[in-house]
């Protein structure tokens, strides 16, 4: 072939897709929830940075999870792990995993489970304290199998890249529910790491999913660990980080966690405007900004303020919107009923 | 998740029975949509009753 036709197939290949980067939030610029949080360790969620889940199991050792402006070139964010209290008895069980869960329908382009499934490269900047090796494993979730390689941290900043063969057994499932997962281990008990890594996509072997060689990041509370430009994209090479702009990356996490959050009372619009009580009852709706994954959860928090109605509830939702009520408080009519620096949230997180 | 405090409910506008579960998860109190299985909560306290570790109160 020549260099010409070279060329072309390689612009071809790469026009041919859009969204090339599949992980979300790689640039970790969106933390709607708190862009800090202390003490985590006693049970899994979603924290700061959005789409990014800390799940820790049986330990002692606790954390602080920060989105902090200390990213490499060309990055205003990373993610920051930063240790405050070490487990250095690490039981069997224990583990903390950072992860990233993908819908089936959003990963249909890997063709896995066929003849022609693609690899995928992982790439991410990385950096600690100290020099430290840790553990990525990508988790097919509907045909239980896995596959893992390690990566090593220093105290620069510097680009990870890890290449995984394509799996030609265990189709994703092409719908909304959870399919796949990035699981970076940070803490593994010999519950995981007792067997022979397994570097080849095979069925779940619970031995052998990290490495007894690994760090375990709760070793000291000097321990520290920054990431930022996750990119998940099909191929043998990791390309340069894929940037999008705020907006976009806003829509697509808002699609898993929407918060709605005012600045004080007088931060309109009201939820409920001047309005007839219907039985008692008065009510509101809030459109979401995009269509969420499945019919969230909702939560109504901080101080919000009622004039002639109190006690805001949830009375139906679906994934394009909630419909919040009150109650009126002996009055024919009310005159609204408002966040006052309240929020709230909506959740339909993998 | 840490689960407590679950109970139905109603909503007064529609009429519907148990149209969401209130539960305290994880230190917030979250509406869940009911009859959601994708909805990553509603599972997981399914699971729980299930498991036997929680119950779902009547609606009052």
């Amino acid at each position: 072939m020549s260099k010409a036709a070279q060329l072309a197939a390689l612009i071809g290949s790469q026009t041919a897709q859009t969204s090339r980067n599949m992980a979300y939030n790689g640039a970790m610029n969106i933390s709607q929830r708190s862009t800090s949080v202390t003490g985590i360790g006693a049970s899994s969620g979603y924290f700061t940075v959005d789409r990014f889940k800390l799940a820790p199991n049986g330990t002692a050792g606790r954390l602080t999870m920060t989105q902090t402006a200390d990213g490499p070139s060309g990055f205003a964010n990373c993610l920051k792990l930063d240790c405050t209290t070490a487990d250095t008895s690490v039981a069997a069980a224990e583990f903390l995993i950072l992860s990233q869960f993908f819908e089936g329908q959003d990963l249909q382009r890997l063709k896995k489970g066929t003849s022609e499934a693609e690899s995928v490269t992982l790439s991410f900047y990385v950096k600690g304290n100290a020099a430290a090796t840790y553990t990525v494993e990508l988790y097919d979730a509907d045909n239980n199998r896995s596959i893992s390689q390690r990566f090593s941290v220093t105290t620069s900043w510097s680009r990870v890249s890890l290449t995984y063969v394509g799996d030609t057994t265990g189709a994703l499932d092409d719908d909304n529910a959870n399919s796949f997962i990035v699981n970076i281990w940070l803490h593994a008990g010999s519950d995981y790491t007792s067997g022979t890594q397994n570097t080849v996509w095979q069925t779940l072997a619970g031995t052998e999913r990290a490495n007894s060689s690994d760090t375990s990041f709760f070793d000291s509370t000097n321990r520290t660990f920054f990431m930022t430009g996750v990119q998940l994209e099909i191929g043998d090479v990791a390309t340069p980080f894929e940037h999008e702009d705020i907006g976009t990356t806003l829509r697509k996490c808002q699609r898993y966690y929407t918060r709605w959050q005012s600045t004080g009372a007088n931060n309109w619009p009201r939820f409920f405007q001047p309005s007839y009580v219907d039985n008692g009852y008065v009510s509101g709706t809030f459109s979401f900004p995009v269509q969420m994954r499945t019919h969230p959860s909702v939560a109504v928090t901080g101080t919000w303020q009622g004039q002639g109605a109190d006690g805001i509830g949830t009375g139906s939702v679906s994934q394009d919107g909630v419909t919040l009520f009150c109650q009126s408080v002996g009055a024919a009519s009310i005159a609204g009923y408002y966040a006052d620096g309240g929020s709230l949230d909506m959740a339909s997180e993998l | 998740m840490n689960i407590t405090n679950v109970q139905y409910v109603n909503d007064p506008l529609s009429g519907f029975s148990n149209a969401m579960i209130k539960a305290t998860i994880d230190e917030v109190e979250w509406w869940v949509p009911n009859n959601t299985p994708s909805n990553t909560h509603y599972a997981e306290i399914m699971r729980q009753v299930a498991a036997g570790t929680i119950t779902i109160a009547d609606a009052d």
